[in-house]
């Protein structure tokens, strides 16, 4: 098995203020794997770690051989600008942009690819809908599109099936299994429990520290749930540097 | 009759016939800086940035007089300079974008307005306020020119990066490197146009030909490439109409020009298309699905 993202000793977080604290482990390639744990806990800050919009306070995030091209991350709350006056298959086409970057042109090929990906999530039919016509889902479903056409190794989805309906969540994980099945490595953050137990092998319980990171149902656990429930959020100004040496 | 009207000026008088190719040119390299502008929503951004350039223009005419190349050099440098440190502030600190401009605009301002009363003011600089649209010569001409061929190059080149940054910046930042600098570089252009428009329309009126265009074609175009084409036909169809209406009427023609963009403006935001308020008012039977 070969280790796509190794965390060693990891801290990241905000004005020297852990919100990840002291995590090490390893995501193998083509591993299915959730992240849980309650609001404030350090989900997202983990992904904005693992693809550099945040630089570690200690540890560090080693991407064995990934170029930072081969990830793929979806925001919680991506800053689109949903009244900006573009297609659903314009932004689409941004998936493309590593292969084809500033200037390549979008061919016939690609164009045929484009319209597979909006089939795919459910969406076709839509090409020449502006965005600012979409629902919330249809906007989930159009990112998911571009995701599909990004072709990445790797794919970090932060909560994204958070006020989706049940339909459109079926729909999109199905994607998500299909990357699974395709050896992609995909980590997720979720708080949908019943989806974490059925469909992801791996989780990772995060409550600012690791509470726990294995198979999902020794996870999962009664006593592991509640530790990570008694998570303090709130940081102390007064807290003292923390000790804790890495080994 | 027609002709005596809308051909003839043209025809007979050279300074019309410059005026003319300055706006045209203007009006080319404006209109789609205008609509990037308004989409980022940076429409204020600007009119700081006119105000930035003219301290920078006031500085070169003080020293060389009206020299176009002293004004020129003055004004890039002014609005280069407020463009790029307001860029890096924003960009280095939590500063927002608008925050920050404000500041060194009002500095430049301050600078600029400081320079010229030590110096002693003069009455040319009524000319550097207003422009002089119907004196330009070939030189100028050429300047102005040049900036619209650099400016359609330039945004052809940028185009892909500078629309993703508006719509989805973050996705931007994901796959590529390219954010920071097509930020600067269309900072850049903005700066360019700006002084293009001060040679023939002033400081305060260089805006003009840049936000109205583009607000207009924001009444009636639901896709960028449109709303780009419909602003750089009001800019055209603007100076023509201004023109001529400054020659037949007596009146300065900067103003003329702008007020022109003004009444394409007026109608746009009544019955436009695109969230016109009669639009708006009457949206007819709703549909069934």
């Amino acid at each position: 098995m070969n280790a796509v993202l190794t965390f060693r000793d990891l801290t990241l977080g905000y004005d020297r203020h852990p919100a990840v604290h002291h995590l090490s482990g390893t995501v193998e390639e083509g591993a299915l794997v959730a992240v849980v744990g309650p609001n404030g806990a350090g989900k997202s800050t983990l992904f904005k770690g693992v693809v550099g919009l945040l630089k570690p306070l200690a540890g560090r995030v080693e991407l064995g051989n990934l170029r930072p091209a081969d990830i793929a991350y979806l925001p919680q709350a991506a800053e689109i600008d949903r009244s900006f006056p573009i297609t659903v298959f314009d932004m689409v086409a941004m998936g493309l942009w590593r292969r084809r970057g500033l200037f390549g042109g979008v061919g016939r090929a690609d164009r045929a690819k484009i319209e597979e990906a909006i089939a795919a999530v459910g969406l076709a039919g839509f090409e020449a809908r502006p965005i600012a016509t979409l629902s919330g889902g249809q906007m989930q479903r159009t990112l998911f599109a571009r995701l599909l056409l990004q072709d990445a190794r790797v794919i970090l989805l932060d909560e994204p099936f958070t006020a989706i309906d049940a339909r459109t969540a079926g729909d999109l994980f199905a994607l998500v299994q299909r990357w699974h099945a395709e050896r992609r490595t995909v980590v997720a953050a979720l708080h949908d429990l019943e989806l974490v137990r059925t469909g992801f092998p791996q989780t990772l319980l995060l409550a600012r520290e690791p509470v726990a990171w294995g198979a999902t149902p020794e996870v999962l656990t009664p006593a592991n749930l509640l530790k990570a429930r008694r998570m303090c959020e709130a940081f102390d100004d007064s807290a003292a540097a923390c000790a804790h040496q890495a080994a | 009759m027609v002709y005596d009207f809308l051909i003839a000026p043209f025809v007979e008088f050279g300074f019309m016939r410059r005026a003319l190719i300055g706006t045209l040119a203007l009006a080319l390299g404006a209109g789609p800086i205008g609509v990037f502008l308004m989409l980022r929503r940076m429409s204020l951004v600007g009119d700081a940035m006119a105000h930035a350039i003219l301290p920078g223009a006031a500085l070169g005419f003080l020293v060389a007089g009206l020299n176009l190349f002293a004004m020129t050099a003055g004004g890039i440098v002014a609005g280069v300079l407020v463009a790029v440190l307001t860029g890096l502030v924003a960009r280095a600190t939590g500063l927002k974008e608008d925050a920050s401009l404000a500041t060194f605009y009002l500095l430049s301002l301050a600078l600029g307005v400081t320079i010229v009363s030590v110096k002693g003011t003069n009455v040319d600089l009524l000319h550097v306020l207003f422009g002089s649209v119907l004196a330009l010569d070939d030189p100028t001409l050429l300047l102005i020119g040049s900036i619209t061929s650099v400016t359609l190059v330039a945004l052809a080149l940028i185009y892909r990066p500078l629309v993703l940054e508006c719509v989805d910046p973050g996705f931007l930042r994901s796959v590529s490197h390219a954010g920071a600098p097509v930020h600067l570089m269309f900072l850049a252009l903005v700066v360019l146009n700006l002084v293009a428009g001060f040679h023939a329309l002033g400081t305060l009126l260089a805006v003009g030909l840049m936000m109205l265009p583009a607000a207009v074609g924001r009444f009636w175009a639901r896709d960028v490439t449109t709303m780009i084409v419909g602003a750089v036909a009001t800019g055209i169809a603007s100076s023509v109409i201004g023109l001529l209406v400054s020659f037949h009427a007596g009146v300065p023609s900067g103003p003329a020009i702008i007020l022109v963009a003004g009444a394409f403006y007026v109608p746009s935001v009544l019955f436009g298309r695109v969230g016109g308020i009669v639009r708006q008012l009457f949206p007819g039977r709703h549909l069934e699905a």
